[in-house]
C-alpha cells in the first residue's frame, strides 16, 4: 500500500500507472505498451487501491464501469420486456384473477407466463426498483472514484514530460530542426493564436485547451442523481398528489386531493372539426376518418374556503372562471387540474305529464331534476304530484322494496303520489323507464314526456413539488452532457530533449481529427518534425509531407 | 395550385435531387485516385450542392405544409418519417462540410431515400390536430427528437461504411452474415415500398368484417391481397381472394398480410440482385467504401453520437416529459413509446461508456452504432404499428 | 498515523454511503401510499355541515364528549341495516355524552329525507353536498364509522356494517368518564 516514488522525485499513490507529474510510466503494463492508456491520466483509481474489507469489495463492485454498463443493459432489457404486452395500468381489470384471465385470454400461454413472472407490472416490481437504485449507486461511486484522482493529476501535471511519456502518445513525432529555439517560439505563438493555454518550462511547451470538458461526465452524473432524488421524494406524503374525479355538468364538488378548494362544472364541450372551417385542407382526411375531435373542454369555476372557514361549510369565495382544455390545465396554488376523460349523455332531467287515463287529457307537466328532485310538484288547478320514493339506479325489488344499486341516475324509478281534484286523497304509482306499476287500478297516471342529458367530465388533479427538482436535474444533466461532448480536452506537448531533438506529442479525449488539424496548423508556421498517428495506419502520408513543403 | 400541392411537389423535387446527388457522390469515389483528391473532388462538391438544393426543397415542403395546415407537419407517420429523412440529410450535409467524405453521402442519401419512400406509404392527407397534439410542444418536442435521432443515425451510416469496408467478404464469418442481414433488411423496406405502390396503382381493396379482441364486431379494409384473415372474418368484397388462414383475435391479419407481402417481394428482389451480382450485396458496395478512411469513419460515428446524444436527450426525454406533464398530467407514464425512447437513450449511454472506459472503438463501435439505428427504427416503426399506445398515430 | 486516520475516514464514508443506498432500496420498495390517510390515533379534523333542517353542526361543538361519526349512502344496504340500531341507542347515549352524527355523502336532499322518514330516524343527518368532509376523512367504502373520543382523537375506524351489539360496545368505548 505504499506510495510509488517516480524517478523525478514525485510520490504517487499506489496503483498509479503514469507519474502524475512527469508522465513516466510506472506500472509494468504501462512500461511495456506502445501507446499509453491515458484514461483518467493513468492515475490511481481509488477503488483499485484498497481491497480489504467487505465494504471495500462492494465499493469496488459498483466502481467498475463494466458493472455500470451491465446494469444499464439490465434496465434496458427489463424496460423492453415490459413493452411486449400492455402493462397492468393499461389493462381494464381490478382483481388479480381478472388480470390473470386478461393476459391468458388475449396472449395465451405466453401471456400467462408474462403475468406469472410479474412482467405485467414491470416498472413497479421490486427488482426493477433495485436495479434503478443500483444504477444510481454505480453512478455515484464510479464518479467519486474517478473524478478525484483525475482532478489531482490534471492539477499536478508538469509542463515538461519525460520522453518515455511522449513516445507513448498516440500522436508523436521526433526529429531535428535547424533552429530549435525559433521553432519552439513560433509553435508557442501559433498555439496561443489557436487559443490554447500555453505553459513553458525551459524548452518545453504544454498547450492545453478546454480542460473543463473533462468534468462533463461528472456534472451530468450529478444531474442524474438529483433527478433520482426528486423521483424518490415523490414518495413522501404532501410532495405529490395524483387524484382523479368525475364532475357532472352543474355539479359543485370538493376537489379530491386539494383540501379547501371546490370546483363547479359549468359545462362540458366536445367539439369536432367541421368541413366548413377548412374544407380544402382537411376535407380529404375528414372524409376518410369520419370525424376528428377538435376540443374537449370543461368550463369551471374555482372556489376556495374563506380564511378561517371550516371544511364543509358554505363559506366559499370565488377564485376564478376557467376553461380547462387538453394541454391547458387549470393551475392554482401548485395544483394542476387536467382534462382527461369524459362521459356523454347521462340523464339529468325527466319531464312527465299527469294524465287522466280515460280521457288522456293532461293536467299539466312537471320536470324532475335528477340531481335535485323536489318533494312535491304543484301542477296548479288543485293537482300535484308528490315524490314518495326515488331510486336513481333502479335494480328490481329487494326485501319487498324497490332497490337502487348506486346513486347514479342510470335507470331512474319513482313512486309518485298523484293528487287531483277528483282524487284529493291521492293515488300511488310506481314509475320506471318503460314500466308503470299500480297497487290498485288508478284513474290517473304519470306519463313520461321527455328527458334531458348532461355530460360528465373526467378530471385529474396533480400536485408535484418535485417537478422543479426534476427539472433542475435535467438541466444539470444537459449542461454536463453538452460540456462533455461538444468540447474536447486537447493537449499538445512540444519539447527539446537532452540531445537537442524536438519531440512533439498530442492527446485528446475525443475528436482526434480536429486535434490533428490544429497540429497541422502549428506545423505550417513552425518547423516541427512530422508526426504519426499510431492508431491510423491509413492516414495519408502524402498529405502531411505535402504540407511541409 | 394550392399550398398542399406545392408542398407535395417540393417533396418530389427533393426526392429526385437526393437520387441525382447519390450518383455524383458515386462519381466522386470512382474518379479520384488519391484520398486527397477524393476529399476535394469536384464531383463531391456538385453532389453536395445538389443535396443542399434537395434539402432546401425538402424544407420548402415542410414549411408550405405547415402554412397549409396551420400546425407543424409532425403529427402522423408520414409527416414524422419525412421529417426524419429531411433531418438525416441535414445532419449529413453538416458532417460532409466538416469531414468531406463522399462515401458517407453514398450511403446516407440512399438510406434517406428509402426512409422518404417508406414515409409516403402512409396516408398523406393533411389531418387536423386532435386535442392532445394542440400545443407548441408538438413542434419543439418532435423536431428536437427528430434532429437528435437523425444525427444518431449518421453514426450508424458511418458505422456501415466502416463495416462494409473492413469486413472480409471473401470468407464466411459472423460479421459477413450480419452485414449482409443489414443489406437484406434495407431491401425488404424497398420490397414494402414496391408492393404498396403496386397495389395502390392497381387500386386494390378488400373489405372484411371480423370479431375483434374485445369480442365486438368490426370492419377492416386490406390494401394488399389478404393472405391472412382476421378472427372470424367474412368477406364483403366479393372477388377478393380467400385468406389462407384465419388468425387469432390479437393478431392484426391485415398488417401481417402487408408484412408478408413486403418480405416476399423484398426477398425476391434480393435474390434477383444476388443472381445478377453473383456475390453478397455488401461485397457489391465494398469498392465504394474502400476509399473511406476507417479511422475517420470511426471518428464521424463517434462524433455524431456525441453531437446527437444531448439533442436526443433534450427532445425525446426532457421536452417529452415537460409536454407529457402538460397534456397527460404526468411527465412519465411508461407508455411503450416513452419506454423505447428511454431504451434508445440507455443504449447510447452504454455505447459511450463502453467506448470511453472499455476502449470499444473501430468495428465494435460500428456495430453498436448500427444496433442503435435499429432501435431508433424499431421505435419509429414497430412501436407505432405493433405495440399500441398513446403515441400511435398511423 | 495520518494515513491510518485517512483510511478509517474512507471506510466510514464508504460504509455510510452504501448504507444510505441500501436504505433507499428498502424505502423505494416499501413506500406505496403517497396520500396521507387518517389513521386511528390521529386528531379528528374539524368540519362544519348543516343537517336536513338547516342547523349547522361543528365537530368542535362536541368537545369533551364522544362522537360516533357515521358516513353513509341511501343505496348501501349495510348502511340501511345498521341505522335502526343506531336510532334505538341514540337517545340513551346522547344523555351519557356520546353523540351520533351521520353524514350523507352528497345525495339529493329529498332522497335523504325520504330515507329518514321511511326509517323514522331522529338523530342529526348531516348533508355533505360538496363531498368535502367525505374527502377530508378519505371515505372509500360505505358505511365507514369513526369513533372520536372526548379528547377529539380517532380511536377506531370501522369500514363495514356493524351489528347492534358492536354499535353498543363502540358507543360505550367513547363515553366520557
Amino acid at each position: 500500500m505504499s506510495n510509488i516514488k517516480c524517478q523525478c522525485g514525485h510520490e504517487n499513490p499506489y496503483g498509479t500507472e503514469l507519474c502524475e507529474k512527469c508522465g513516466r510510466p510506472l506500472s509494468e503494463k504501462a512500461k511495456k505498451s506502445d501507446i499509453v492508456d491515458m484514461r483518467y491520466e493513468g492515475s490511481s483509481r481509488r477503488s483499485q487501491t484498497y481491497k480489504s474489507s467487505i465494504v471495500d469489495k462492494i465499493w469496488n463492485f459498483f466502481s467498475s464501469v463494466k458493472i455500470g454498463v451491465s446494469i444499464i443493459v439490465a434496465v434496458l432489457a427489463a424496460s423492453a420486456i415490459g413493452t411486449i404486452f400492455p402493462q397492468k395500468f393499461y389493462v381494464p381489470a381490478t382483481t388479480d384473477a381478472e388480470y390473470a384471465e386478461y393476459y391468458e385470454r388475449l396472449y395465451g400461454v405466453v401471456g400467462k407466463i408474462y403475468y406469472q413472472l410479474g412482467f405485467y407490472d414491470m416498472y413497479n416490481s421490486w427488482w426493477f426498483k433495485v436495479l434503478i437504485v443500483m444504477l444510481a449507486t454505480s453512478i455515484i461511486i464510479a464518479s467519486i472514484d474517478r473524478v478525484v484522482p483525475l482532478y489531482k493529476s490534471l492539477k499536478k501535471q508538469r509542463t515538461r514530460r519525460h520522453p518515455s511519456f511522449m513516445k507513448r502518445q498516440r500522436i508523436y513525432g521526433e526529429g531535428d530542426v535547424e533552429n530549435t529555439e525559433e521553432a519552439l517560439a513560433k509553435a508557442e505563438e501559433k498555439l496561443k493564436e489557436l487559443r490554447y493555454n500555453v505553459k513553458t518550462e525551459n524548452g518545453a511547451i504544454l498547450a492545453e485547451k478546454h480542460r473543463f470538458s473533462r468534468w462533463g461526465p461528472y456534472v451530468n452524473h450529478t444531474g442524474l442523481i438529483i433527478f433520482f432524488a426528486g423521483v424518490l421524494l415523490r414518495g413522501i406524503p404532501g410532495f405529490y398528489v395524483d387524484e382523479a374525479m368525475w364532475l357532472r355538468e352543474g355539479e359543485t364538488r370538493n376537489i379530491v386531493g386539494a383540501p379547501g378548494y371546490v370546483l363547479e362544472n359549468r359545462g362540458f364541450i366536445l367539439e369536432n372539426y367541421t368541413k366548413d372551417e377548412a374544407e380544402e385542407v382537411f376535407g380529404e382526411a375528414l372524409d376518410k376518418v369520419g370525424s376528428i375531435v377538435k376540443t374537449y373542454q370543461t368550463d369551471v369555476t374555482l372556489y376556495k374556503e374563506k380564511e378561517g372557514a371550516l371544511p364543509g361549510s358554505d363559506d366559499l369565495e370565488k377564485m376564478q372562471d376557467y376553461s380547462i382544455v387538453v394541454n391547458k390545465p387549470l393551475k392554482f396554488n401548485g395544483y394542476n387540474v387536467f382534462q382527461m376523460d369524459y362521459k356523454l349523455n347521462e340523464l339529468s332531467t325527466m319531464t312527465f305529464h299527469l294524465v287522466n287515463k280515460s280521457t288522456e287529457k293532461s293536467l299539466g307537466e312537471f320536470t324532475v331534476d335528477l340531481s335535485k328532485p323536489e318533494k312535491e310538484y304543484d301542477l296548479g288547478n288543485g293537482s300535484s304530484v308528490k315524490m314518495i320514493g326515488f331510486y336513481p339506479d333502479y335494480d328490481g325489488v329487494k326485501d319487498g322494496e324497490p332497490y337502487s344499486k348506486s346513486p347514479v341516475p342510470n335507470n331512474p324509478a319513482f313512486i309518485f303520489q298523484m293528487k287531483t281534484p277528483d282524487k284529493p286523497e291521492g293515488e300511488r304509482s310506481f314509475v320506471a323507464i318503460r314500466q308503470t306499476l299500480e297497487v290498485e287500478e288508478n284513474d290517473y297516471a304519470v306519463k313520461f314526456a321527455s328527458a334531458e342529458t348532461r355530460n360528465i367530465s373526467g378530471l385529474t388533479i396533480r400536485k408535484d413539488k418535485t417537478l422543479y427538482i426534476l427539472l433542475l436535474g435535467g438541466l444539470i444533466f444537459m449542461i454536463g452532457v453538452i460540456q462533455g461532448s461538444y468540447w474536447q480536452h486537447r493537449r499538445i506537448w512540444v519539447q527539446k530533449d537532452a540531445e537537442g531533438h524536438i519531440l512533439v506529442a498530442a492527446h485528446t479525449n475525443k475528436n482526434w481529427f480536429s486535434l490533428r488539424k490544429d497540429l497541422d496548423k502549428v506545423r505550417e508556421s513552425a518547423v516541427l518534425p512530422a508526426y504519426i498517428d499510431r492508431q491510423d495506419p491509413e492516414l495519408d502520408k502524402q498529405e502531411q509531407e505535402g504540407d511541409e513543403k | 395550385m394550392d399550398l398542399v400541392a406545392v408542398s407535395s411537389n417540393l417533396l418530389f423535387v427533393s426526392f429526385v435531387s437526393y437520387l441525382v446527388a447519390t450518383l455524383f457522390f458515386g462519381g466522386a469515389i470512382k474518379k479520384s485516385k488519391t484520398e486527397k483528391a477524393y476529399h476535394n473532388s469536384k464531383w463531391g462538391t456538385i453532389g453536395l450542392v445538389i443535396t443542399i438544393i434537395g434539402f432546401l426543397a425538402h424544407l420548402g415542403y415542410f414549411f408550405t405544409r405547415w402554412a397549409a395546415s396551420g400546425h407543424a407537419p409532425l403529427s402522423n407517420m408520414f409527416e414524422f418519417t419525412t421529417a426524419f429523412g429531411m433531418m438525416l440529410v441535414g445532419a449529413f450535409i453538416l458532417l460532409y462540410i466538416i469531414y468531406r467524405t463522399p462515401s458517407l453521402g453514398l450511403f446516407a442519401l440512399p438510406i434517406a431515400i428509402i426512409i422518404i419512400s417508406y414515409a409516403t406509404m402512409f396516408p398523406r392527407e393533411v389531418t387536423p390536430l386532435i386535442p392532445a397534439l394542440q400545443s407548441k410542444w408538438l413542434f419543439i418536442h418532435v423536431i428536437t427528437t427528430v434532429i437528435g435521432e437523425s444525427i444518431l443515425a449518421i453514426s450508424a451510416i458511418a458505422g456501415l461504411v466502416f463495416l462494409v469496408k473492413n469486413i472480409d467478404m471473401t470468407k464466411k464469418s459472423k460479421q459477413r452474415f450480419w452485414i449482409e442481414a443489414v443489406m437484406y433488411t434495407l431491401i425488404l423496406v424497398l420490397g414494402f415500398v414496391v408492393t404498396s405502390t403496386t397495389f395502390k396503382v392497381m387500386n386494390y381493396e378488400a373489405e372484411f368484417t371480423y370479431i375483434d379482441k374485445n369480442q365486438a364486431p368490426a370492419e377492416i379494409t386490406y390494401h394488399v391481397p389478404p393472405l391472412f384473415g382476421m378472427n372470424e372474418y367474412e368477406a364483403m368484397t366479393p372477388d377478393a381472394m380467400t385468406p389462407w388462414i384465419e388468425m387469432p383475435p390479437i393478431v392484426n391479419a391485415q398488417k401481417l398480410s402487408s408484412l408478408v407481402w413486403a418480405v416476399a417481394v423484398g426477398s425476391v428482389l434480393y435474390l434477383l440482385l444476388r443472381l445478377i451480382a453473383r456475390k453478397p450485396i455488401a461485397a457489391v458496395f465494398q469498392p465504394l467504401a474502400k476509399k473511406a478512411n476507417s479511422q475517420l469513419m470511426d471518428e464521424i460515428g463517434y462524433r455524431s453520437v456525441l453531437i446527437g446524444f444531448p439533442v436526443f436527450t433534450l427532445g425525446a426525454l426532457i421536452f417529452a416529459m415537460i409536454w407529457a406533464h402538460e397534456a397527460w398530467s404526468r411527465f412519465w407514464g411508461w407508455d411503450p413509446k416513452e419506454v423505447w425512447a428511454l431504451i434508445t437513450w440507455l443504449f447510447y449511454a452504454a455505447f459511450l461508456h463502453l467506448r470511453l472506459s472499455r476502449g470499444w472503438e473501430g468495428e465494435k463501435s460500428a456495430w453498436l452504432a448500427v444496433i442503435g439505428f435499429v432501435i431508433i427504427m424499431f421505435n419509429l416503426i414497430a412501436v407505432n404499428l405493433i405495440i399500441a399506445g398513446l403515441h400511435s398515430y398511423a | 498515523m495520518a494515513k491510518k486516520n485517512k483510511k478509517q475516514i474512507r471506510l466510514i464514508s464508504r460504509t455510510v454511503l452504501l448504507l444510505i443506498m441500501a436504505a433507499i432500496i428498502v424505502y423505494a420498495i416499501t413506500s406505496k401510499d403517497r396520500v396521507k390517510v387518517l389513521a386511528e390515533g390521529d386528531k379528528a379534523p374539524d368540519f362544519e355541515l348543516v343537517d336536513l333542517e338547516g342547523n349547522a353542526h361543528r365537530l368542535s361543538d362536541y368537545k369533551g364528549e364522544g362522537v360516533f361519526l357515521n358516513f353513509w349512502g341511501t343505496w348501501c344496504p349495510p348502511c340501511k341495516k345498521e341505522m335502526p340500531h343506531m336510532e334505538d341507542m341514540y337517545k340513551d347515549f346522547e344523555a351519557k355524552g356520546v353523540h351520533i352524527l351521520t353524514v350523507n355523502v352528497g345525495e339529493p336532499k329529498v332522497k335523504v329525507e325520504l330515507f329518514r322518514d321511511d326509517l323514522n330516524l331522529s338523530f342529526p343527518m348531516l348533508w355533505d353536498k360538496n363531498k368535502t368532509v367525505m374527502d377530508l376523512y378519505n371515505i372509500k367504502p360505505l358505511p365507514t364509522t369513526f369513533l372520536i373520543n372526548p379528547e377529539g382523537k380517532i380511536t377506531k375506524i370501522i369500514k363495514q356494517g356493524m351489528s347492534e351489539q358492536q354499535i353498543r360496545e363502540y358507543l360505550e368505548s367513547i363515553q366520557p368518564k
